[in-house]
C-alpha cells in the first residue's frame, strides 16, 4: 500500500517551468506547446486517416443506397440518401441479429473461461511451486504468434475426420466426436481462440503481478498467510486492473470474430456466410456489393463493442472506487 | 539488475510450499501439451506425403520422410509465389512496426511530458480508438482507399499499420514513469531544443517500452488477415496469412494442396516462434521496469 501512494506524486509530475519571470515562462510554454504538437503530428495524421475518416465514411455510407442501372451497373451508379433504411434492413433480416446472439453466447462462455484460465496460469507460474517458469511461459505464449488463419488451419487438421489423430484415439475408445457439427463448431472455434490468446492475456496479468512490491508479501507472511490466502486476498485484488484490461480486449476481440469461422467454413458446412456479424458485413460488401448495408453493419458492430466495453469498465470502476480512494 | 528485486517474493515463497511442486508442475506440463500439440502436429504433417497424411497416425512419423520434397514444392510452386508472400509480410510488418513505434513514442512522450490545451481531447480520442474493433474499420477503410485509388496496393496495407493507439498509451505511461522531468529541464538549461531532447534523451530512456511496442505491432501486422483480405485483390501483393488461406481453401478440390498448406504453415510458424521467445523476454523487462520505477 505504501508504495502505491508514493507512485502518485511522480506520475503527476508536470513539467511546469520552475522559476523565471512570467513573460519568459509564457514564451517557453509556447515553444513547448509547439513541440508537443510536432511530436504528436505524425501519429495524429495517420490516426485521422485510418480511424476518424473511415468512421466518418462508414457513418455516411450507412445512410445511403447505391442502385446500379443495367445488369452489372454498366449504365451508371446512383447514390441516394436512404435514411435509416440500411439499419432497418440490417436489424430486420434476422441473420445479422442471430449472428450477434451467437457471438454473445460465445463471449459469455469463452471470455470468462479464458480469463480464469490465464489468471490461474499466471498465479501458478509466479508461485514458487513452479519449476522452470521461463519455459512454460514461453510455451503458453507461443500460440499468440501463430496468425488466426494459420491457427485455424492447424486446428482444422485436428478436427477433420480422416486426418485427426484425436478423432482416431476417441474412436478407439468408442467415443464419436464431431468437432464440425452445427452444435459443436462454435465451441471448436472457442477452443482456437482460447488457444491463441490465453498466453497473451497471461502475460498482461504476469506483468501486473511482478509490480506487486515484495514488502506486501513479507507482511502477509509475517501475519501467517499461506500461498492460497496470498493469492486470494493480495494478488487477485491487486491484479484486477490487468484482468479487467484483458477482459475488455477479449470482449472487443469476440465481436470481431472473423478469420476463424471463415477458414473453418471450408471444413464445416454448419458455418454460413452470416455466421458472425463481421462475416455478414464482409459478405454484404464483397459478395453482394451492398456497401450501404455493410457500412451500417460495421457501425453497429463498433457501437456494440463500444457500449459493451464501456459498460464493463463502468461496472468495474464503480466497484473498485472505494479501494482507490483509500489509496489516495 | 532490474530483475533482482522482483525475484525476492518468489524465492521467499519457495521456502514455504515445496509440497505442491509436483502437482503444480504436472498441471503445467499438461497445459503445455495443449498449447504445443497443434504445432507438433504440423511439424509431423509437413514430413508426410499426401497419401501418408491420411493413411498414418497424425502424431507419428510416416515411413517416407517427405519434408524436403514438401518444402521444395512450397518454395517453387507457382513461380515461387510463397517467397513473394513472405517478403510482403516482412515489408508490411517490418516497415509498419518500425514507423508505428516511432510515431507512438513521439506521441506518447508528448502526452506525458507536456502540458497543452487539447491534451485531454487527444488522449480521450486515442483511448476511444483502442476500443473500435479493427475489422469494423477495415471495411470503411476499403471504401475510403478505393475512392482515393489506393486499394489493392502495398500502401493500402502499410498505411493502416503505421498507427498503434495501444502503443501510444503504453509509451505515455512509460515516459511518465521513467523519463525524468528534471533531466529534461537540465537539457533545456543547456540550450537543447525540445525535439533534440526527445530524440537524444527520451527515446533512449524509453527503449524497453519501444521494443515491446515494436514487437507487438510486428506480430499484430504479421497476423492481420481481415485488412489485406479486404484491400488486396492481386495475389502478388498478399501477405503469408492470406496466401496460405488461399491454398488451404483449395484442398477440397485438389488434395495436392495439403502438402503446400502443411509445409507453408510450418515455414511461416517457425520465425514467429523465434519472435515470441524474444517478445516474452522483453515484455517482462519492459512493463515491469516501468512499474518498478513508478
Amino acid at each position: 500500500m505504501s508504495t502505491t501512494t508514493t507512485r502518485t506524486p511522480e506520475r503527476r509530475g508536470t513539467p511546469a517551468p520552475a522559476g523565471g519571470a512570467g513573460r519568459a515562462r509564457s514564451g517557453q510554454q509556447r515553444k513547448q506547446t509547439t513541440a508537443a504538437w510536432v511530436l504528436l503530428a505524425p501519429f495524429l495524421a495517420v490516426f485521422a486517416f485510418t480511424f476518424v475518416l473511415p468512421i466518418a465514411t462508414a457513418v455516411g455510407q450507412s445512410f445511403t443506397t447505391t442502385t446500379r442501372q443495367g445488369l452489372f451497373g454498366e449504365e451508371g451508379i446512383q447514390v441516394a440518401f436512404a435514411g435509416w433504411d440500411n439499419y432497418v434492413q440490417a436489424l430486420s433480416g434476422g441473420g445479422f441479429l442471430t449472428s450477434f446472439g451467437r457471438v454473445l453466447l460465445f463471449g459469455i462462455v469463452q471470455v470468462p473461461v479464458m480469463i480464469a484460465f490465464c489468471t490461474v496460469l499466471a498465479l501458478l507460474l509466479e508461485s514458487a511451486s513452479a519449476k522452470c517458469p521461463q519455459f512454460f511461459r514461453t510455451a503458453y505464449f507461443l500460440p499468440y504468434g501463430v496468425p488466426g488463419v494459420i491457427a485455424t488451419i492447424l486446428w482444422s487438421f485436428l478436427y477433420v475426420p480422416g486426418l485427426s489423430p484425436l478423432l482416431d484415439v476417441a474412436g478407439l475408445v468408442g467415443i464419436e466426436l464431431d468437432f464440425l457439427g452445427a452444435d459443436s463448431v462454435l465451441w471448436s472455434i472457442a477452443n482456437i481462440v482460447t488457444w491463441t490468446y490465453t498466453g497473451y492475456n497471461m502475460l498482461i496479468v504476469i506483468a501486473q503481478l511482478k509490480s506487486i512490491p515484495g514488502e506486501i508479501y513479507e507482511a502477509a507472511r509475517v501475519d501467517g498467510a499461506g500461498a492460497f490466502r496470498i493469492a486470494w486476498s493480495i494478488q487477485l485484488p491487486l491484479i484486477r486492473p490487468a484482468v479487467n484490461l484483458a477482459t475488455v480486449f477479449s470482449i472487443i476481440g469476440t465481436l470481431q470474430l472473423f478469420a476463424e469461422p471463415l477458414v473453418l467454413a471450408n471444413a464445416s458446412p454448419a458455418i454460413d456466410t452470416e455466421y458472425t456479424p463481421n462475416l455478414a458485413a464482409y459478405t454484404n460488401a464483397f459478395a453482394y456489393n451492398e456497401y450501404g448495408l455493410a457500412s451500417a453493419q460495421a457501425v453497429l458492430i463498433a457501437l456494440v463493442a463500444f457500449v459493451l466495453s464501456f459498460a464493463f469498465m463502468l461496472a468495474t470502476h464503480r466497484t473498485s472506487r472505494p479501494e482507490r480512494k483509500a489509496r489516495k | 539488475m532490474t530483475t533482482a528485486p522482483t525475484r525476492i517474493p518468489a524465492a521467499g515463497k519457495a521456502r514455504r510450499t515445496p509440497r505442491t511442486t509436483i502437482p503444480v508442475t504436472a498441471l503445467l506440463v499438461t497445459v503445455a501439451l495443449y498449447f504445443l500439440v497443434p504445432v507438433y502436429y504440423v511439424v509431423v504433417a509437413a514430413t508426410k506425403t499426401t497419401s501418408d497424411l491420411f493413411a498414418t497416425n497424425g502424431f507419428a512419423l510416416a515411413p517416407t520422410f517427405a519434408l524436403w520434397d514438401n518444402l521444395a514444392l512450397v518454395f517453387t510452386y507457382n513461380g515461387g509465389i510463397f517467397v513473394r508472400w513472405l517478403l510482403n509480410s516482412l515489408l508490411y510488418a517490418g516497415v509498419g512496426a518500425a514507423l508505428a513505434t516511432y510515431f507512438a513514442a513521439a506521441g506518447g512522450y508528448a502526452l506525458a511530458k507536456y502540458e497543452f490545451r487539447g491534451k485531454r481531447l487527444v488522449f480521450g480520442t486515442v483511448l476511444g480508438g483502442v476500443l473500435v474493433p479493427g475489422t469494423a474499420l477495415a471495411l470503411p477503410m476499403f471504401l475510403l482507399f478505393s475512392s482515393l485509388g489506393l486499394a489493392n496496393t502495398h500502401l493500402s496495407v502499410l498505411i493502416p499499420s503505421l498507427v498503434s493507439p495501444f502503443g501510444l498509451l503504453l509509451c505515455r505511461i512509460y515516459a511518465e514513469t521513467s523519463v525524468d522531468t528534471s533531466v529534461i529541464e537540465a537539457g533545456r538549461i543547456d540550450g537543447a531544443g525540445e525535439l533534440g531532447i526527445f530524440h537524444k534523451l527520451g527515446l533512449r530512456t524509453m527503449l524497453p517500452a519501444l521494443v515491446t511496442v515494436f514487437l507487438f505491432q510486428l506480430v499484430f501486422i504479421w497476423n492481420n488477415f481481415f485488412l489485406p483480405l479486404v484491400m488486396l485483390a492481386d495475389e502478388s501483393l498478399y501477405p503469408v496469412t492470406l496466401g496460405l488461406h488461399n491454398w488451404s481453401s483449395q484442398v477440397d478440390r485438389l488434395p495436392e494442396f495439403y502438402r503446400l498448406t502443411t509445409g507453408g504453415a510450418l515455414v511461416s510458424v517457425v520465425p514467429l516462434i523465434g519472435a515470441m521467445i524474444v517478445l516474452q523476454k522483453y515484455w517482462r523487462g519492459g512493463l515491469s521496469d516501468g512499474a518498478v520505477k513508478g
